[in-house]
């Protein structure tokens, strides 16, 4: 792996995050039907400071839950299957607008799993997309409602999210596969 | 992802597995208290479930772990079988390959049959128990069920009391709780051991253990797998064995009693500790067990066949 470009440090991630918040409650008109979902693991995080940020902007509280899609992913079977995390969704999101965060959207299989994994919750008024980085290359016809960065990318780039929360620090960086 | 693609002993499972398998469970757990309680992940699989030998607990386990998973599981049955009519094993076994199986959960009486089965396929089989020798996922559910009350496993201290040597549980168990560190102790009569048992701790009546131990481990007396005469009377058992509320009295705080099931009431356990309400309760986790088995046993088909 070499690293190729810095693209988001601390400060700018703290920046997109707010602006994303922002965001959400400008569209939604307020606070009052939003939950929030994180994929595991760096979407759970993001979820979690936006959340924060609403509840500090807004006075109330906000909820928020974490998925594991790995028992809804398409290609089980053909991977080495990665081990379990925990989902834990202890609210009900019938009728309410779920926003579901993720660190990069790519392909768009994990969003296509995840619809499905929300589904079997119950049936909210509104799914909506939030992703730190939109690197392209999509293989569904899924898109984001929120992006934090567009980040054009070749299929032999990886982009590397890193959260403080589960990896020490905030930063964001293309690294060449090798 | 398991390193072995079939179950059929205790002994053969690595350290790597098991952590594997027990990790996974809580997420499967989480399914079981869903509303919608099914994934995916398994579908358009095909899991058989062989039983040659009564079972509630362990037949519908499997069955509801597979469902749970979206796979498609047959039950098959014996008694209404082909092999009534005289079919051996073995070709039972080759007409259900030929229809495509992916998996085999199978139970037999007799020790090895398994063993003798899983050579005989070329899909995955699970040991749901054989005969005196082997019960590899009630062992794993046990040790999921100890992980979920200590938070560990090293250096706790457990008391497996009865007939040890009919019980493909204690086979099993004693296995898994030796491998993760576990101080192990065999509360049995010499009639119920093994010929060489001078590796083991024994001790011959629960009164012994059961101020000390973290984890009372009551095995289910093997009526039907006693060929020689039964224990010499049930008072005399009741005097050594039984677990009786004076016993559980006795037993420190945070321990627990378990049991595979299903239970002898009146012999392994009394009527009164089974029914019993209040702080003694918390301490019997036999329905807890049964409630991770399913998890377990989700774990175990999808880390085998997703």
């Amino acid at each position: 792996m070499i690293e190729k470009a810095y693209i988001l440090n601390e400060d700018d991630i703290d920046r997109v995050v707010r602006r994303i918040s922002h965001e959400i409650l400008e569209r939604n008109k307020g606070p009052e039907s939003l939950v929030f979902i994180g994929i595991q693991k760096r979407g759970v995080p993001l979820a979690d400071r936006i959340a924060k940020n609403i509840e500090k902007f807004e006075g109330t509280e906000i909820k928020a839950g974490k998925l594991d899609i790995t028992f809804y992913r398409d290609d089980i079977g053909q991977n080495i299957k990665p081990n379990a995390r925990i989902t834990d969704i202890s609210f009900d999101i019938e009728g309410k607008n779920v926003i579901l965060v993720d660190d990069v959207l790519y392909t768009g299989r994990t969003v296509r799993a995840a619809l499905d994994a929300i589904i079997d919750f119950g049936r909210p008024k509104s799914i909506q997309l939030v992703v730190l980085i939109d690197r392209g290359h999509r293989e569904l016809p899924i898109r984001a409602d929120y992006v934090g960065k567009n980040l054009p990318t070749s299929l032999n780039e990886a982009v590397e999210v890193k959260l403080k929360e589960t990896d020490g620090l905030d930063s964001v960086t293309v690294v060449e596969k090798g | 992802m398991l390193n072995k693609k079939s179950i059929l002993d205790a002994d053969s499972l690595s350290l790597e597995d098991i952590k594997l398998i027990l990790s996974n469970a809580d997420s499967f757990l989480e399914i079981s208290r869903r509303d919608v309680k099914k994934v995916p992940t398994l579908r358009g699989k095909t899991v058989i479930n062989l039983f040659f030998e009564p079972s509630t607990r362990t037949k519908t386990s499997f069955e509801i772990a597979a469902k749970r998973l979206s796979a498609d599981i047959i039950n098959f049955s014996p008694s209404t079988s082909s092999l009534k009519k005289g079919e051996s094993i073995i070709d039972t076994l080759k007409t259900i390959f030929s229809m495509k199986v992916d998996l085999i959960v199978i139970r037999h009486s007799d020790s090895g049959t398994v063993k003798m089965v899983d050579r005989f396929v070329d899909i995955p089989v699970i040991n749901a128990g054989d005969g005196k020798y082997q019960h590899p996922t009630q062992a794993l559910l046990d040790l999921y069920t100890i992980k979920k009350r200590f938070g560990k496993f090293e250096g706790l201290k457990v008391a497996i009391v009865g007939d040890f040597l009919d019980s493909r549980v204690a086979r099993s168990d004693m296995n898994l709780f030796e491998k993760m560190g576990m101080d192990v102790t065999i509360v049995s009569p010499t009639m119920f051991l093994p010929e060489d048992f001078s590796a083991m701790k024994v001790k011959h009546c629960i009164g012994d253990v059961i101020e000390d131990a973290d984890i009372v481990y009551m095995l289910r007396m093997q009526f039907e797998r006693q060929d020689r005469k039964f224990y010499p009377s049930v008072m005399e058992y009741n005097r050594f064995l039984t677990l009786n509320m004076d016993r559980l009295g006795k037993m420190k705080p945070g321990s627990i009693v378990m049991h595979p099931g299903p239970v002898n009431r009146g012999i392994e356990i009394t009527d009164e500790v089974m029914d019993t309400s209040g702080e003694l309760a918390e301490k019997i986790v036999i329905e807890e067990q049964v409630t991770f088995g399913v998890a377990v046993r989700m774990a175990i088909l999808y880390l085998i066949l997703g």
